[in-house]
């Protein structure tokens, strides 16, 4: 059993220079040292040894976890990339309101959608021939941040809601030649692959999304808008009707954010109504100042959400 | 109110979460009828603990084998419900059934054979695939859960195979954990549900040990190979 150990931690230590990825392994094996059972075991029972069936079918089930296992944190590690990278595009196309081009936000962020679909692309590689919703944990995060952003980049260039479908042929992605030119280093091959959007997370980074419009409502009354707030509200208030009607619904997610998107209707609906309401009693930058406000404390609470 | 697209968006939605709701309802009528074998299988397994039940193991085991047969009809409704390569979707509704499952199958082919089951049996036993990419299976995860829940059950073995007077099994299951626990120490284990299982396999090999410690003493189980003529008092 003691020879056995050892060779266990030399095979263990073998997998850390392979893998790189041995945070979880070495937290097990000073767990494992630690434990006094063995040495009891070893006294009575010194005949384990790598012939004996059950260590190896073991060595099977080990391999096959750890293949599982890389396979997740690879995952989780690209789906946080995913999940910054349509957070700037996000935040780019709030830039609307500042005074720049609106043509040339929404081009740069279509851009950055187009970087984040690079990488969905190898999120896709590494799922294919495996069942996505083994691993959908991982995804989840950066697939609805992504599924935000593309939603809210349609709807600023006026193409009201993305439909799922839309969403779903944007992540087909053709195969690809080997291509190894020096500024792009060396790009591999890939046969065509798909990343299937489950229809729930779909919904749920539509969800989110309504939130990105409480905040346009609120900026764009700061710079002047007085026309947008109106069409905001009236679209909300149609994707809510959208999500009142899902009977069950749908999961214990989707309800959570059912009731984040009744409170951010609930805010624009009450902009509305001061600027219907004051709008043409105070001259505008008056205006600007009481949304002004309003705006910090959500985006305030917004940011908390984030992080 | 609403626009036309947008409307058709949510309806579809909506649509897709009653089928969805639908296929819910038709697994878990499957997965009931599972347990609800399971729970049989088990009952007649529990035969083993009681005095009398170490005689009559391969009766026993006969019976439980062919109430297997059970397990393949309701597990191949089952797969016959599942939309293709959405396995796990839906895995939370027959994780359990299938950990018990395992476990029903590893004990039978223990009291068989002396032998650890190995995932191949097992498949062949429950009536599904080895493997993911073959169809229904068994996850590796849930698979290694069964086993756990073989060593407590063993131990518990130990102690009644000691009180109706068979003193030779103890040492027996003490060999065959030890090797299941040196198995399951080559795992890299994440910290999850199984790491947790797996923490607990540590008291039940200390409880094997320990009747086995006791008989030891007493000179109750047959003595090692190499000294054939020390005396023993009962068998």
């Amino acid at each position: 059993m003691r020879m056995v150990w050892s060779n266990n931690r030399c095979y263990n230590l073998k997998m850390a220079a392979r893998s790189g990825h041995q945070r979880g392994g070495h937290h097990k094996r000073n767990y494992g040292k630690d434990r006094v059972s063995h040495q009891k075991i070893s006294r009575r029972e010194p005949k384990v040894d790598e012939n004996s069936p059950i260590i190896a079918s073991f060595r099977t089930y080990q391999a096959l976890l750890d293949r599982k296992n890389d396979k997740y944190e690879r995952l989780v590690k690209m789906s946080r990339d995913v999940t910054i990278q349509s957070k700037r595009a996000i935040f780019h196309i709030h830039r609307i309101n500042s005074g720049v081009d609106k043509a040339t936000v929404l081009g740069e962020a279509d851009e950055k959608l187009i970087a984040v679909r690079e990488k969905l692309c190898q999120i896709a590689l590494e799922l294919q021939g495996e069942d996505l919703y083994q691993f959908i944990r991982a995804v989840s995060p950066g697939l609805q941040e992504y599924i935000e952003a593309v939603a809210f980049h349609h709807y600023c260039l006026g193409q009201g809601l993305v439909s799922l479908t839309q969403v779903q042929s944007a992540l087909e992605f053709p195969a690809t030649e080997k291509t190894s030119s020096p500024e792009d280093g060396d790009c591999p091959s890939h046969p065509a692959v798909t990343l299937y959007v489950p229809p729930v997370e779909y919904m749920l980074g539509v969800a989110d999304f309504t939130g990105e419009l409480m905040r346009l409502c609120i900026t764009s009354v700061s710079s002047g808008d007085m026309e947008l707030p109106f069409q905001l509200c009236q679209f909300m208030r149609e994707v809510y009707h959208g999500f009142s009607s899902f009977s069950h619904a749908g999961s214990w997610e989707l309800s959570r954010k059912m009731h984040t998107l009744r409170q951010s209707l609930h805010k624009v609906e009450n902009a509305c109504y001061t600027l219907q309401v004051r709008g043409l009693e105070i001259p505008k930058h008056m205006l600007a100042d009481v949304f002004g406000s309003a705006d910090s404390e959500d985006t305030g609470e917004r940011r908390s959400d984030i992080s | 109110m609403a626009s036309a697209p947008t409307q058709e968006t949510f309806s579809k939605f909506q649509e897709y979460l009653t089928k969805d709701q639908d296929i819910r309802e038709e697994i878990r009528a499957s997965v009931r009828e599972i347990e609800q074998t399971a729970r049989e299988i088990l009952t007649v397994l529990q035969g083993v603990h009681q005095p009398t039940g170490c005689k009559d193991t391969v009766s026993i085991c006969k019976r439980s084998r062919e109430m297997f047969t059970n397990i393949r009809r309701q597990y191949s409704e089952l797969a016959a419900k599942l939309p293709a390569e959405q396995y796990y979707r839906f895995h939370d509704h027959w994780r359990f059934a299938n950990q018990r499952c395992v476990f029903l199958a590893a004990f039978l082919v223990y009291l068989e054979s002396d032998k650890l089951i190995t995932r191949e049996e097992a498949a062949e036993l429950l009536g599904v695939k080895e493997r993911r990419e073959d169809g229904f299976h068994i996850d590796l995860d849930d698979f290694l859960m069964g086993l756990l829940q073989l060593a407590n059950e063993l131990s518990r073995l130990a102690v009644n195979s000691v009180t109706a007077g068979d003193y030779s099994r103890p040492t027996k299951i003490a060999n065959f954990v030890a090797e299941l626990d040196a198995g399951f120490r080559l795992l890299n284990l994440k910290n999850d549900a199984l790491r947790k299982r797996f923490d607990g396999l540590k008291y039940d090999v200390k409880k094997i040990e320990e009747v086995v410690y006791d008989v030891t003493i007493r000179g109750l189980n047959p003595p090692p190979a190499q000294k054939p003529e020390a005396p023993t008092e009962e068998q």
